[in-house]
C-alpha cells in the first residue's frame, strides 16, 4: 500500500504535484480490493475498468472511492445485497453518486451490505459475510459493512454508506474509523433503494472527520427529486472545521454512561467507559464544558422497540414494489400473485422477511393504534426529550455499542437488556434526523471502540467540528486496521 | 310495501389539463402508443420519491372549494397498501379522512329533471392513478401511461334517491370540472370512472337512522354516466324483488359487483369480508405542507364563472330562454364558442339560435367526426355570418346556405357571398326599377291582380327573384310591389 492509506487532502496534493496519477491511485486501489474481497468479502461487484478522470481542483477528482450496494449506479449492478435484485441494473443514477462522479470520484466497488439496510451484522447479504479486518472472527457490523470493511482496511480513503438506524455509525466504530450521517435530507435518498423512509440517510465512512467533511460536502444538496432535500449551499462542512471549540457544550446521559447502572458490568464494558471518560477529559481539556445530564429510564427503554415498529412498518410497504414483475428475476407460477409469491419467498433472507410479518402486523388497522401509532408517539417524545437538550448543548456526546465488534459465534443478535439503550441509543439521530458522527475513542484488546456526537439538525458544522477538534486530542486518525488474529 | 333507494357515488376524475403527473415528472397526456410518458417512477423502480405536482394540488383546492369543502390547513398524502399489477410500487399515494384530505363535509346544488337537488360531500381527495390493464385472451398486458396521474376522488353522502339523480349530478360535475379547466371529462379517455353503492330500505322508516338502513352493495368501475343510471335501476330492481321474496337477507349481502354492460345486469365480485385491510399511514417521503392563506385565496379567486352562473346571465342578460341557457352551458367549449361570438359584437339570440340549432346539429353528427376544437366555422366567422344576414346582404335562406358551403369547401362566409355573387339587393330605388320592368312586361297580370285579394303578388315577386336571380330583398321586393299593385291604372 502506497497511497491508499492517505487522506484525500493529501492524495489531492500528490495528484495535483503529478506525483501520482489517477490512473495510478485507481490501479492500486483495484489491486487492494481483490486482496480485500478474498481476505474480508466486502464487495459485490469490484469494477476493473474505472476509468482514470481528470484532476481538478475539486480533492474528490481522480481519487477512487467505493459505493454501497443500495446506491443506484446507472448501467452498474445494483442488487442491496439482495436475491430479489441480483442482477438489476439501474438506468439511473442515484442523485448523490451523480454528484460524486461530477466531483470527479472514481467509484472503483460496490460493498456489500445486510441486505436492503436491514441488518446491524454484515452477514445477511446475498454474496455473504463480511468479516472484521481487525479480526476475522468478528462482525463489521451493518448494515454498511462493506463499506467500513474497505476504508478500514485501506482499499480508498471514503465509501458511502446509509444509515437508517446506525448504518453508518456502528461500522464505523467496530472498524476503526469514522462514520458521519448529516442532518435528514441534505443528501438527497433519490435513487437509494429505501429502508425506512423516515429515517433514512445517506453518509460516509472516512478515517478522518475532515475526510467526511470533503465528502459529504460533494454529495449534499437540495434535489428536485427528493422533496424531504433541502438547500445547505450556505453549509460549508470542510471549512467549518476550525478545531476552535472553547465554549462549546456537551453533554452525555447517566443513565447510559453511568457504571453503575449497569448490575454486573463486563471488563469490556468497563473498558469501553474508561476509553470514553479519557475522552471527555480531552474534551474538557480542549475548552469544552461536559455536563452529565439524566433522561427519562422508561423513555430510553421504549427506544429499540420504537425503532423496530416504525423501521419495519415503513419497510414492508417500501419494499412492495420487489415483485420480480417488472424488475428482477421472474417468479414462478401461473399468475401474477403466484410469481409475486414465489419470487419474494425465494428472493429475501428469513430475517428480512420476520421484519415484514413485524411491520404488517403493526400497520393492521386493529393494530395500528397500539403499535404503529403509539411508537411514532414515542419518536417525537424520544426527539423532543433530545431537542431540550440541544437548547442547552451543543452536542449529545454517549459510547457506542457495548464494546468493539462482536464475534459472529456469539449469540450477539438478541440483545442482552442490560445494554440494549447502549446498544441501540444511535437510533434516537434517526428519529429526529440529526447530524451524527461517530469516531474511534481507543481499543479494548487490540479493538477500536468508538464514541458517536450527535447535535441538532442543520447544525452539522458545529457537530463536525466538535469531532475534528476531539479527533485531534486522540491517536485513531487516519488508522488502517491491523489484523491481529 | 314500498322502498326507498339510498345511493352513494365515488366519482373519479382525472385531471388531464396538468403538464406533468401527479407524482412524476413524466408528461400528463392521453396517448394511444402505450408506454410513451414515464418516468422510473412511475414503474416503481428502487429508489424513486415522490414530488408533488403543485398545479394538481391548485386543481384539487379549486374542485374543494367548488363543491363547498372545508380545506386542510395542511396537506399531507398517505399510502395505501395493496399488491395489485397495474400498481408497480403496490401501493397507492392517496389521501385518507384522517389527516384530512384536500376537502371534507361540502355540498353540490344541481338540477335533475327540472327539479333543484342537494348532495352531501363526505370529502374530496387528490391520489395517483394506476396503469392501465388490457385483458387479452390469455395473457394481460399493462400501459404505465396513466399510471401516476392526477386522479381527483370525489366521496359523496348515500343521498341520491334514483339513477337519474346519480346520472344528473355527474353531469353538473362534469360541466363544473370542465369549466374549472382541471380536466376534459372525456369519457373515451377514461377521465372518467365512478364507483357505486346502492342500498334499499322500507319508504316509511326514517333514513337519518343508521338502523334503518339496507345492506350496502358497490359496483366499481361503472365508466359512463348511462352505466351508472341503470346499473342503480338494476340494482334497486334488483334488490326489491329480493325484499318481495323474502329472499332479501341471503340475495343481497355486503359485496363488490361488477356491471355489465352488455348484459345489463350486476354480476358479483367479491364479498367485504375478505376486505382488503390497506394499512394506511401517512406518506413519509413527502413532508406536509402548509395551505397559506394567502395561496388560498388567490385559488378562489381564478375560479372561474361557472356553468350554472353562465345560465343566470346569459338568461337575465341575453333574454335566453332556460331552455336554451341550458344547452348552451352545457359544454364550456360550446359555451366559450357562443360568448366570443357575442363579444364580438353579434345579437346573442341569433348566435344562440346559430349554436344551438345548426352548430350543435354538425357536432352531434356522428359521421361528421367534428369537434368543437376542429370546426371550421370560427366564432369571428360566425358573427360575420349573422352580420350578412341582419345587413340583409344576403337572406336568412341564404345564410344557411352559406353555413354548409362554408364547412364543405373550408371558406369564409365573407368570401362565399363575394365569390357567389350573394350579395342581397337592399336598395329600396334599385327594386324599384325592377319592380317597373317586371310590371312592365305583365301589363295583363298587373290589370288582372285585385288588391281585395293579392293572390297575383307571389308571381310577382316571383318575376323579380328571376331577374334578380333570388337576390332582391324579398320583404322590400313584396313591400315595393304591393304598393305599385295596389294603385296600378285598371
Amino acid at each position: 500500500m502506497k497511497y491508499m492509506n492517505k487522506s484525500i487532502e493529501e492524495l489531492h496534493e500528490l495528484l495535483k504535484s503529478g506525483e501520482v496519477t489517477s490512473k495510478e491511485l485507481i490501479e492500486e486501489s483495484l489491486k487492494l480490493s481483490h486482496e480485500v474481497q478474498d481476505k474480508y468479502n466486502a464487495f459485490v461487484t469490484i469494477l476493473d475498468d474505472a476509468k482514470e478522470v481528470e484532476v481538478t481542483e475539486n480533492p474528490l477528482s481522480g481519487i477512487p472511492c467505493g459505493i454501497k450496494d443500495n446506491y443506484s449506479t446507472r448501467g452498474i449492478l445494483s442488487t442491496g445485497s439482495s436475491n430479489t435484485l441480483k442482477d438489476y441494473v439501474p438506468f439511473f443514477d442515484a442523485t448523490a453518486y451523480a454528484k460524486l462522479k461530477e466531483a470527479g470520484a472514481v467509484m472503483v466497488n460496490k460493498t456489500v451490505m445486510d441486505e436492503f439496510g436491514m441488518g446491524g451484522t454484515g452477514t445477511t447479504g446475498h454474496t455473504g459475510t463480511v468479516l472484521n479486518p481487525w479480526d476475522k472472527s468478528r462482525m463489521c457490523a451493518g448494515s454498511s459493512a462493506g463499506s467500513a470493511c474497505a476504508v478500514a482496511a485501506g482499499v480508498y480513503p471514503y465509501a458511502t454508506g446509509s444509515d437508517t438506524g446506525d448504518s453508518i455509525r456502528k461500522p464505523a466504530a467496530y472498524c476503526g474509523i469514522v462514520g458521519y450521517k448529516p442532518t435528514y435530507g441534505m443528501i438527497s435518498r433519490y435513487g437509494l433503494f429505501p429502508f425506512a423512509s423516515s429515517l433514512d440517510h445517506l453518509g460516509v465512512l472516512t478515517r478522518s472527520v475532515k475526510d467526511a467533511a470533503i465528502v459529504v460536502d460533494n454529495m449534499k444538496g437540495i434535489d428536485k427529486y427528493d422533496m424531504t432535500s433541502w438547500d445547505s449551499s450556505k453549509i460549508n462542512l470542510t471549512k467549518s472545521l476550525t478545531g476552535d471549540v472553547k465554549g462549546k457544550k456537551l453533554c452525555y446521559i447517566k443513565e447510559i454512561c453511568d457504571i453503575s447502572e449497569y448490575e454486573n458490568p463486563s471488563d469490556e464494558l468497563k473498558s469501553h467507559f474508561d476509553n470514553f471518560f479519557n475522552a471527555i477529559e480531552k474534551a474538557k481539556e480542549l475548552g469544552m464544558e461536559v455536563d452529565e445530564v439524566s433522561v427519562d429510564r422508561t423513555l430510553l427503554n421504549a427506544l429499540a422497540s420504537v425503532y423496530v415498529v416504525i423501521s419495519c412498518a415503513e419497510a414492508t410497504s417500501n419494499m412492495s414494489n420487489l415483485t420480480g414483475i417488472i424488475f428482477g428475476p421472474r417468479g414462478e407460477g401461473k399468475t401474477w400473485d403466484e410469481q409475486t409469491k414465489d419470487y419474494r419467498t425465494k428472493g429475501f433472507s428469513s430475517l428480512i422477511k420476520r421484519r415484514f410479518v413485524i411491520g404488517s402486523y403493526v400497520l393492521q388497522s386493529e393494530n395500528q393504534e397500539r403499535y404503529f401509532r403509539n411508537a411514532q408517539r414515542v419518536r417525537r417524545l424520544l426527539v423532543d426529550a433530545w431537542k431540550d437538550l440541544f437548547k442547552k448543548y451543543d452536542a449529545v456526546i454517549l459510547p457506542v455499542s457495548s464494546g468493539p465488534a462482536k464475534k459472529f459465534d456469539g449469540d450477539d443478535d438478541m440483545l442482552s437488556k442490560e445494554t440494549v439503550t447502549l446498544e441501540e441509543h444511535l437510533q434516537v439521530g434517526n428519529f429526529g434526523g440529526f447530524p451524527s458522527i461517530t469516531i474511534p475513542d481507543g481499543f479494548i484488546n487490540g479493538l477500536p471502540v468508538a464514541l458517536n456526537i450527535t447535535g441538532n439538525c442543520y447544525d452539522d458544522e458545529n457537530v463536525l467540528n466538535i469531532a475534528y477538534a476531539l479527533e485531534g486530542t486522540m491517536d485513531f486518525k487516519n488508522q488502517i486496521a491491523k489484523e491481529e488474529k | 310495501m314500498g322502498y326507498k333507494a339510498m345511493i352513494g357515488l365515488e366519482m373519479h376524475c382525472e385531471f388531464s389539463e396538468t403538464n406533468s403527473k401527479v407524482f412524476s415528472s413524466a408528461r400528463n397526456s392521453y396517448s394511444m402508443t402505450p408506454n410513451e410518458n414515464i418516468r422510473p417512477y412511475d414503474m416503481g423502480f428502487p429508489g424513486v420519491l415522490p414530488v408533488v405536482n403543485k398545479k394538481a394540488v391548485e386543481y384539487a383546492i379549486k374542485a374543494s372549494m367548488v363543491v363547498n369543502c372545508k380545506q386542510p390547513e395542511y396537506m399531507y398524502f398517505e399510502r395505501k397498501n395493496y399488491y395489485y399489477p397495474d400498481m408497480p410500487k403496490n401501493y397507492q399515494i392517496t389521501q385518507e379522512t384522517k389527516p384530512i384530505p384536500v376537502g371534507i363535509y361540502g355540498y353540490v346544488d344541481y338540477e335533475c329533471n327540472g327539479e333543484d337537488k342537494r348532495v352531501r360531500i363526505n370529502n374530496i381527495h387528490l391520489e395517483e392513478d394506476a396503469a392501465s390493464s388490457d385483458h387479452l385472451f390469455d395473457t394481460t398486458v399493462i400501459d404505465y401511461n396513466r399510471a401516476a396521474n392526477p386522479l381527483l376522488e370525489l366521496v359523496t353522502e348515500p343521498d341520491f334517491r334514483s339513477g337519474e339523480e346519480a346520472e344528473a349530478f355527474l353531469e353538473h360535475m362534469r360541466t363544473v370540472y370542465q369549466y374549472l379547466g382541471v380536466s376534459e371529462c372525456d369519457s373515451k379517455k377514461g377521465h372518467i370512472r365512478c364507483d357505486v353503492n346502492v342500498s334499499i330500505m322500507d319508504e316509511t322508516l326514517d333514513e337519518e337512522d343508521p338502523k334503518n338502513w339496507g345492506t350496502k352493495v358497490e359496483m366499481k368501475n361503472v365508466n359512463s354516466f348511462g352505466g351508472v343510471r341503470e346499473c342503480i335501476k338494476y340494482e334497486i330492481k334488483r334488490q326489491t324483488k329480493a325484499k318481495e321474496d323474502g329472499t332479501y337477507d341471503t340475495e343481497v349481502v355486503q359485496e363488490t359487483r361488477r356491471w355489465d354492460e352488455e348484459t345489463g345486469t350486476t354480476i358479483g365480485m367479491r364479498s367485504k369480508v375478505d376486505a382488503v385491510d390497506y394499512k394506511y399511514f401517512v406518506e413519509p417521503n413527502i413532508p406536509k405542507f402548509k395551505l397559506t392563506k394567502e395561496w388560498l385565496d388567490e385559488i378562489r379567486a381564478s375560479i372561474p364563472e361557472l356553468a350554472y352562473e353562465r345560465k343566470k346571465r346569459y338568461i337575465n342578460d341575453y333574454s335566453l330562454s332556460d331552455y336554451d341557457a341550458t344547452i348552451l352551458v352545457k359544454e364550456k367549449k360550446i359555451s366559450d364558442y357562443f360568448e366570443e361570438t357575442v363579444k364580438l359584437g353579434a345579437d346573442p339570440k341569433e348566435a344562440c339560435n346559430w349554436v344551438n340549432g345548426m352548430i350543435l346539429a354538425e357536432l352531434n353528427n356522428i359521421d361528421n367526426e367534428l369537434t368543437i376544437d376542429n370546426f371550421y366555422l370560427t366564432p369571428s366567422m360566425l358573427y360575420d355570418l349573422i352580420k350578412l344576414i341582419s345587413d340583409k346582404t344576403i337572406s336568412s335562406k341564404q345564410g344557411k346556405q352559406v353555413f354548409y358551403k362554408a364547412l364543405e369547401q373550408k371558406k369564409e362566409p365573407k368570401q362565399i357571398v363575394k365569390d357567389e355573387g350573394m350579395m342581397q339587393i337592399t336598395d329600396d330605388s334599385e327594386i324599384e326599377n325592377i319592380v317597373n320592368e317586371v310590371l312592365s312586361e305583365n301589363p295583363d297580370q298587373a290589370k288582372a291582380y285585385d288588391p281585395e285579394n293579392p293572390r297575383l303578388l307571389d308571381y310577382f315577386i316571383g318575376q323579380i327573384m328571376k331577374k334578380t336571380r333570388g337576390k332582391a330583398n324579398p320583404s322590400i321586393a313584396a313591400k315595393l310591389m304591393k304598393e305599385k299593385l295596389d294603385n296600378y291604372e285598371r
